[in-house]
């Protein structure tokens, strides 16, 4: 047989291959049900819930200072953005105005957390494409945020650090001193980023032209995040509906037209650059005042809707809250953007390769709890 | 458009509609069940709308009524929101809503969820499965009247 | 193991306070040179498997990571299959639907291995030990486990210290008188 003979008139049939919920690159616990030819896919089915911890349930006992602590465990790795969506609903619903001073140390808190979470994602998305000395570059820097973290909030990654009404404690006096050490260590460090993998000629093979998400797909997938401003399409919440500080500070949406995951892995590394200089812009300027206004031990929202939008590192996090106005929600709902981010990995992984998917998965950057809750 | 533009804008063109109180932090607006559809597709495709973007779809247990379904509206080019309710029969065996997972793709991981955790049945849905509990499993977790001895410690 | 032998018992008096233990003609002395050897050389080299569920999975990796290093003490060979670990570092919550997988992994781990629960969510459920549907109140009603390492999620340090503990009680073992821990274990013994 010729070549085009076994192309054309080769019976090849297709067969189901398991992907987890123990493997190296899913990030945790996800399970993928693949239909593939070969090694080429033609389905992908997700099935989750391997790590689905009942959040939602649980938030309907708790009361609404108690929940805070839960939803670090959601998107692990944007901890204290996660508590901030949660704080900003209540304060919102409450009516409460938070001292600028609050604002201000959320936003570098919430831009520290981003910069974290970045930097694992790169280490890690290097070690799935078979980069195993970014790993090691990556949590080198790392542990200097989590230094930061730990003197001042005393965790190193579930944080907990908002309260509804402001901060758990001030900062630590050697905060801003030692903040400004690492913006100007990681200013440094992040070229060496680039040139290791984003110049590196293996790696762009690897990402360009694969997982392509065209802008109408993306929003109507509601993939949100970098994995949107991906494809071009301007969602950043913190420009969009901006709280916190974001108001008071000039920084780029990245945004990048391309759609693949090259594209997609270029906006973190530009997102890193922008959150610095977020950072840059508020270190030095922290109002003084207080840390937290006093609210009531017992939290009891008014009857009604209300919906919080975050940015995370990850995309767009919502927290609705419905409320029948006792101690503990009536519903609590979190729309997380690795859930939505999710659903497009079927359409986009059909047509690649088994080793190609791996290259997708990392350039949506899945947390599993955040899917699952 | 502003609040009061979408909601005289939404009541010329739909009858029917019930707009929340006006205290809400976005338009509210509850659609009967079976004018579902007609609604999504006339906010998705009307020029002055393009509500595109599906960002948010909830399941609530509006015990002991009936069920109910949160859907989180945005237009990407003009920035306005806007929340849909839509209500089933009842609780027991009148509960199914009609899909809108072929209008807004993104809601095809959100009705499973819906399906898997409160029972709602989405009428149209091309793959009703089970998310993220085993195939096996008893009843809908996030129901209010839910019990389960076994697994739940409660405090 | 060990050579039995008949204790001359005309040498003892009837009154002898302690235990005799058999000498034999010097076969203790051999097994338990071999236990030293064998136990250092396990203790040593660690293999542990990835399986990181949830939040400390992060923390795992930082150990592995420059700062904390655990391939000072020999476990930075990480498996991702369960037929090449010796050690599993249940790094996360443990689900009704994950308790399965968790159970046939531990299965295909071949002896000796062991189990370390790291974290409280490992240890007893942890956060989600009260109002949640599909949580397992700890690893260890799924699996025996060797080393409990309390924190949410601990630092690295301790789980370093974890490591360490376990290594030690691998050196202590007899391997005459090892059983496979899950033996018995389904029936509560």
């Amino acid at each position: 047989m010729t070549t085009t003979d076994v192309n054309t008139n080769l019976k090849t049939q297709e067969y189901l291959i398991n992907m987890g919920p123990q493997h190296p690159a899913a990030h945790g616990v996800l399970r993928l049900i693949l239909t593939v030819d070969g090694e080429i896919i033609h389905k992908v089915d997700p099935d989750l819930g391997y790590i689905h911890r009942s959040i939602e349930k649980m938030c309907e006992r708790d009361t609404y200072k108690q929940i805070v602590h839960l939803t670090d465990r959601l998107d692990y790795l944007s901890s204290h953005i996660n508590n901030e969506a949660v704080c900003l609903a209540v304060e919102n619903a409450l009516g409460i105005e938070v001292p600028d001073r609050v604002k201000y140390i959320r936003t570098i808190m919430a831009e520290l957390t981003r910069l974290a979470s970045h930097q694992l994602w790169w280490g890690v998305m290097g070690m799935d494409i078979g980069a195993l000395t970014a790993f090691m570059y990556a949590f080198r820097d790392r542990e200097m945020i989590n230094d930061i973290m730990e003197e001042t909030v005393g965790a190193r990654l579930t944080m907990n650090y908002n309260i509804p009404g402001g901060l758990m404690f001030d900062i630590h006096p050697g905060f801003q001193k030692k903040v400004k050490d690492f913006i100007k260590h990681f200013r440094k460090a992040l070229p060496e980023y680039n040139t290791l993998l984003s110049d590196n000629i293996i790696f762009k093979k690897r990402l360009q032209g694969i997982g392509y998400i065209s802008k109408e797909d993306a929003i109507a997938y509601g993939v949100s995040g970098p994995s949107a401003r991906g494809s071009g399409i301007s969602c950043d919440v913190r420009k969009i509906h901006p709280y916190s500080a974001y108001d008071k500070v000039e920084f780029n949406e990245i945004l990048i037209e391309g759609g693949d995951s090259y594209d997609r892995y270029m906006v973190r590394m530009k997102e890193m650059e922008e959150s610095m200089n977020i950072i840059d812009q508020l270190i030095d300027n922290i109002p003084e005042g207080d840390f937290q206004v006093k609210t009531p031990a017992l939290i009891k929202l008014p009857k009604g809707e209300y919906y919080q939008k975050v940015e995370t590192a990850r995309g767009e996090l919502g927290v609705f809250i419905i409320s029948d106005g006792k101690k503990s929600p009536y519903r609590f709902k979190f729309r997380s953007p690795g859930f939505s981010n999710l659903s497009i990995l079927d359409k986009i992984s059909r047509g690649h390769k088994i080793a190609d998917l791996v290259a997708i998965m990392s350039s949506l950057d899945f947390v599993i709890p955040d899917i699952d809750r | 458009m502003t609040r009061t533009e979408l909601q005289s804008f939404l009541t010329s063109k739909v009858e029917g509609l019930e707009f929340g109180e006006e205290t809400t932090q976005y338009l509210t607006v509850t659609v009967p069940r079976e004018k579902l559809r007609d609604f999504m597709f006339l906010l998705k495709d009307t020029e002055e709308l393009a509500f595109d973007y599906m960002f948010s779809l909830t399941a609530v247990d509006w015990f002991p009524k009936y069920l109910g379904v949160v859907y989180h509206l945005e237009s990407t080019k003009y920035r306005h929101i806007l929340v849909v309710h839509v209500n089933t029969g009842n609780r027991e065996d009148d509960i199914s809503v009609d899909t809108v997972s072929d209008i807004y793709p993104t809601a095809h991981f959100h009705e499973r969820e819906a399906y898997d955790l409160m029972g709602i049945v989405f009428e149209g849905h091309s793959d009703l499965r089970r998310l993220f509990l085993t195939d096996d499993w008893v009843g809908h977790p996030l129901r209010k009247d839910y019990v389960d001895e076994a697994n739940m410690i409660v405090k | 193991m060990g050579v039995e032998k008949d204790i001359k018992k005309e040498v003892l008096k009837d009154d002898f306070p302690g235990q005799v233990i058999p000498g034999g003609n010097g076969g203790n002395i051999v097994v338990g040179v071999l236990d030293k050897i064998i136990n250092w050389g396990r203790s040593n080299s660690l293999w542990p498997l990835y399986f990181g569920t949830s939040c400390c999975a992060i923390e795992m990796m930082q150990t592995g990571a420059a700062r904390h290093d655990w391939s000072r003490f020999g476990f930075e060979v990480a498996r991702p299959t369960p037929r090449q670990a010796d050690v599993i570092v249940i790094a996360g919550t443990i689900t009704n639907k994950m308790a399965p997988a968790l159970r046939k992994l531990y299965d295909q781990m071949a002896e000796p291995k062991y189990v370390v629960a790291m974290g409280a969510c490992a240890i007893s459920g942890g956060p989600f030990y009260y109002n949640s549907y599909s949580v397992v109140r700890g690893a260890d009603h799924v699996i025996p486990v060797d080393v409990y390492v309390p924190g949410c999620p601990p630092r690295p340090e301790s789980l370093l210290d974890a490591m360490i503990k376990l290594q030690k009680k691998i050196r202590s073992t007899k391997n005459s008188e090892r059983k496979n821990p899950i033996d018995g274990f389904d029936e509560g013994k």
